[in-house]
């Protein structure tokens, strides 16, 4: 009984790592923090392209804060692997260049035409000294500088 | 894109695994004797036989671009072990995401002139149209919805759906540059493959 009963606490404990190759599980295993066994999917998905070592050696490469982060980004890549085999998640760099390229463009097309709009407001607004007409000291209206009459300038 | 081990020399991988290169190697194309810190990487992070997994698994004229994808990868997580390529599309995000911003803000400006609301002094206010800003998702990207990987990812706005719960790991650094050496994957890189 004590037998059978160790054998179930050891199977159950084991991370999805351990179960997949069907071996114990230590107390101190790199990979049962990050892939619990009951997400087996996790693993089978990031073994598939890194391998278990691989995987291992980069977990034992970097501090103990950082790796759940990092299994996190190998499951992503994975996954984005298994949906496009060839290109991967580099595929969505590409398409995210792009978009960024399109958007820089569009964007600087609405600004310019901003500015043009901007400099035909500014230029349409009748300024104040031109509000009224000028009246001379001879009696004469002055209209400014589209007065016909105007002929200052001659 | 002459197989070197026509030649007698071997490919980087076999030169790599210091094994003979033999006429056939699946690796010769792809891997050059003149580029070994390609398969060095692939290699460190992936390993030959997965590799080799994934190729046969490929049909061969979208290997080339399989390959290079993969140097791409790999040379992303040797420079970030953490983020890898990952790092790269959370930055890139973000880009797209500020962009999205400004242009949504200069197409309201816009519409404010169309409407009269800042009289701009221009005879004919209908014919100016706001920017369309691209489509709000990757349809034209129909098997990358990032959301979709995980059944759903956050964030709704922004040109496509945000990649699901991510950390943003360039808060305070970014070295990494997407469209700069291993492959020239990016944009508006050419590279090797035609993506």
């Amino acid at each position: 009984m004590n037998r059978f009963h160790k054998l179930d606490k050891m199977t159950s404990t084991r991370c999805a790592v351990c179960k997949y190759f069907r071996r114990r599980c230590p107390p101190d295993c790199i990979f049962a923090p990050y892939f619990p066994n009951n997400d087996p999917q996790k693993f089978t998905c990031v073994h598939r392209f890194y391998g278990a070592s691989n995987i291992g050696k980069m977990l034992e490469e970097m501090s103990v804060h950082l790796r759940a982060d990092a299994v996190d980004s190998l499951y992503y890549e994975a996954k984005c692997r298994i949906q496009d085999p060839v290109y991967g998640c580099v595929g969505i760099i590409s398409s995210l260049h792009q978009q960024i390229q399109i958007a820089q463009s569009q964007l600087a097309k609405a600004q310019a035409e901003l500015s043009f709009l901007d400099a035909n407001l500014a230029a349409a607004e009748p300024t104040p000294s031109h509000s009224e007409p000028l009246v001379q000291p001879n009696g004469a209206v002055d209209h400014g500088l589209d007065d016909p009459l105007n002929t200052w300038f001659y | 894109m002459a197989s070197s081990s026509s030649y007698n020399s071997p490919c980087a991988a076999c030169k790599f695994l210091r094994r003979k290169c033999m006429p056939g190697c699946i690796f010769a194309p792809y891997f050059p004797p003149e580029e070994p810190q390609k398969f060095a990487n692939v290699h460190k992070i992936f390993g030959a036989s997965n590799v080799t997994k994934l190729l046969n698994d490929i049909l061969p004229h979208q290997r080339e671009d399989a390959v290079n994808s993969l140097a791409y990868e790999a040379e992303a997580r040797v420079r970030d072990p953490v983020y890898g390529c990952v790092g790269a599309i959370t930055f890139l995000q973000r880009q797209v995401d500020r962009l999205q911003k400004e242009l949504d803000a200069a197409n309201a400006d816009l519409i404010r002139y169309a409407c009269n609301e800042i009289p701009s002094g221009l005879p004919h206010m209908s014919s100016i149209q706001p920017i369309t800003p691209p489509q709000r998702s990757i349809d034209h990207y129909p098997n990358r919805r990032i959301g979709d990987i995980d059944g759903g990812g956050g964030g709704g706005g922004g040109f496509y759906q945000s990649p699901p719960s991510f950390p943003y790991p360039y808060a305070n650094h970014h070295q990494w540059n997407p469209s700069g050496s291993g492959g020239n994957l990016g944009g508006g890189g050419g590279g090797q493959g035609n993506m």
